[in-house]
């Protein structure tokens, strides 16, 4: 089956080559091959950009080829982040703890190690204690089963509640929108359990990997975002080629018809929402130890309508459009924001990017709405022709 | 001839507007049905009550041998019953093939895992092949639907119903916009449709009803105003008072 699809499907093909060559020249020109063309922090940057990617190409799915508008996809993003953070965290912390208290003639009991180690990752806080939450943060496996279950959980449980009251459109979108805000508006709070608004931290430093540099660390991640990039996108892209795809367009086109065919809308919404949601999770899992931090305001509402704006330049509907669209849109961000691009001194007023920059993705978003409904990937309309 | 659907005692009222009033229907199998009546007579609210997108007030839609209720089922299960619905307006889905429109409709599970793990079958092209040669596009299947003419949209939705293997088609008003050539081969398309299986058309025009040649329910305000041949509903003077206007009105 799956031999078959990618035969039939150039436009994966070419992706996943394109990719490729991607990871290599990164790979050997980072520092961690001894190249040292391309610095650790660069690195990070494009890995950290093959994670949006990855989350744009799901938001994609759920909204270019389903027609949901889900702008709290970042909380599921979030969610991952904070699952992965949470063992990172907890074994770092361990790690420094136990080797603080090893030079004491009476062996610490567990009860103090847990207090010292509750007291260093809570201690910002003002508590020390650790929150049901945190169960099984000592636990590598399992946190990684809550990067999936947590964000699957949630998506199941809004979306079944949702698509069931059959509420779309607009209505839907500020649904989601209310999602995420209300879970970023948690995590604030200090009781939350998560550290409030100082989220979790020193998520760059692997436990276990100490003696490791961050260059290496940073490459590892690397290519574990490509690898999980090129497997989302096999999986989406097979996902929307065959009857499934159908149905899915369907359902964005004339819901009523697919409703009417026989086919529960519900469960198609509900599968796809949890489905993208859960890539988007292990997006998130990538994502933060390569940034190091997380706090409540990566999930901000505002993080998901970036989300669908870069899909929207990308252009809707083709993954590669979602990939393009995150990639150009985010790193052009952290140029613009980040002071690389150069003032504009126009003799009575002096254009700074670090504040202009949203305005010019605010008219691009427009212009790309007015005048090129398909994004930037629909130059590739013009360039190849649709196989017969 | 067993009844197949039986619609009895059924009321809906939209904000005070009773659009059904203590409507009952009984659709035999096979057979073929034209409902006729002027704007407003809630023959497109019927059918929304039949599939289930419309709950009614009052009364009993009763399905099969078994005298199933419909009242309570989602769309999506009265579908699956058996019965399928043409819209007023064709909708197809047009950013994708005619073939692949088809196949979306055609009778298999119905399910989300199922279907993202369905694999075409011989059996399945086969059967397209039928369904598209019986509608007469076969030399349209791998065109996008959003390139075909009006017509050809209206044929391929009846062909995606007949792609359900319904035992009831609905169809809500086939000819409006066809061309006379076109009026033609839909009635043909129709009236084949009609031998094996309940087709239920719903429609304006007394040209296109007369060539259907069959029995007709006249609906007037959400009543059964008169039912029979298309002559004797013709001369009925109740009826004829509604399509030409009362006198004193």
């Amino acid at each position: 089956m799956t031999t078959g699809f990618l035969v039939t499907n150039r436009s994966v093909r070419w992706f996943l080559l394109a990719l490729a060559l991607f990871t290599a020249v990164v790979a050997f020109g980072s520092e961690a091959s001894g190249a040292g063309l391309i610095s650790t922090s660069l690195v990070k940057t494009l890995g950290k950009t093959l994670c949006l990617c990855l989350i744009a190409v799901a938001m994609d799915v759920v909204w270019g080829y389903c027609g949901i508008l889900s702008l709290g996809h970042f909380a599921f993003f979030g969610i991952g982040g904070y699952a992965i953070g949470m063992w990172l965290m907890y074994a770092r912390t361990e790690g420094i703890v136990m080797s603080s208290l090893s030079g004491q003639v009476i062996p610490p009991t567990p009860q103090e190690v847990s207090d010292a180690i509750g007291s260093q990752i809570f201690g910002v806080v003002g508590s020390s204690d650790f929150p049901l939450v945190w169960a099984f943060a000592d636990s590598l496996s399992l946190q990684l089963l809550m990067v999936i279950v947590v964000p699957g959980l949630l998506a199941l449980v809004f979306g079944w509640l949702a698509f069931r009251s059959r509420v779309t459109g607009v209505y839907l979108s500020i649904l989601t929108q209310a999602m995420t805000l209300a879970l970023s508006l948690y995590l604030f709070q200090n009781d939350s359990g998560l550290r409030g608004n100082n989220g979790l931290s020193g998520l760059q430093n692997i436990p276990g990997f100490e003696g490791t540099s961050q260059a290496t660390i940073s490459l590892v991640f690397f290519l574990a975002s490509a690898c999980a990039l090129a497997l989302g996108y096999i999986l989406f892209a097979w996902v929307v080629a065959g009857k499934m795809g159908s149905v899915v367009k369907g359902i964005r086109d004339n819901e009523a018809r697919v409703r009417f065919l026989g086919y529960r809308v519900e469960g198609y919404k509900l599968f796809v929402f949890t489905l993208t949601a859960v890539v988007s999770g292990i997006a998130g899992a990538l994502y933060y130890p390569q940034a190091g931090i997380i706090n409540p305001a990566e999930i901000a509402p505002i993080a998901s309508i970036y989300l669908a704006v870069w899909v929207a330049i990308g252009g809707r509907g083709r993954l590669y459009g979602a990939v393009i669209g995150a990639a150009l849109v985010s790193l052009l961000s952290s140029w613009f924001t980040g002071g690389g691009a150069p003032d504009v001194n126009l003799g009575i007023y002096r254009i700074q990017w670090t504040d202009w920059w949203l305005v010019l993705l605010g008219l691009s978003f427009v212009g790309v709405t007015l005048f090129f409904p398909k994004g930037i990937g629909g130059l590739f309309d013009y360039i190849v022709r649709k196989p017969s | 001839m067993s009844s197949l659907l039986e619609v009895s005692g059924v009321s809906k009222t939209f904000d005070g507007f009773r659009a059904i009033n203590d409507l009952s229907i009984q659709i035999s199998e096979p057979e073929l049905r034209a409902i006729i009546g002027p704007n407003g007579a809630g023959k497109t609210t019927f059918m929304d009550i039949v599939t289930g997108k419309t709950k009614p007030d009052e009364g009993r839609v009763l399905w099969g041998e078994r005298n199933e209720s419909l009242l309570g089922l989602s769309e999506a299960e009265i579908a699956n019953k058996g019965i399928g619905r043409k819209f007023q307006k064709p909708t197809v889905f047009e950013e994708q093939t005619v073939r692949q429109n088809l196949a979306m409709a055609l009778k298999n599970p119905r399910g989300p895992f199922a279907v993202l793990f369905h694999r075409k079958t011989a059996q399945g092209a086969a059967r397209i092949e039928e369904i598209a040669s019986e509608i007469g596009l076969t030399d349209q299947l791998t065109r996008t639907a959003g390139e075909l003419s009006h017509g050809q949209k209206q044929w391929l939705e009846i062909g995606m119903l007949l792609a359900q293997d319904p035992r009831l088609l609905l169809v809500d008003e086939p000819a409006a916009g066809m061309t006379a050539e076109e009026r033609e081969k839909t009635t043909d398309i129709l009236r084949r449709a009609a031998q094996t299986r309940a087709v239920v058309v719903v429609e304006h025009d007394m040209e296109f009803v007369r060539r259907l040649d069959c029995k007709v329910t006249v609906l007037h305000e959400g009543h059964v105003l008169a039912e029979g041949t298309l002559d004797h509903v013709t001369a009925d003077p109740t009826v004829i008072d509604v399509y030409l206007g009362r006198t004193d009105a």
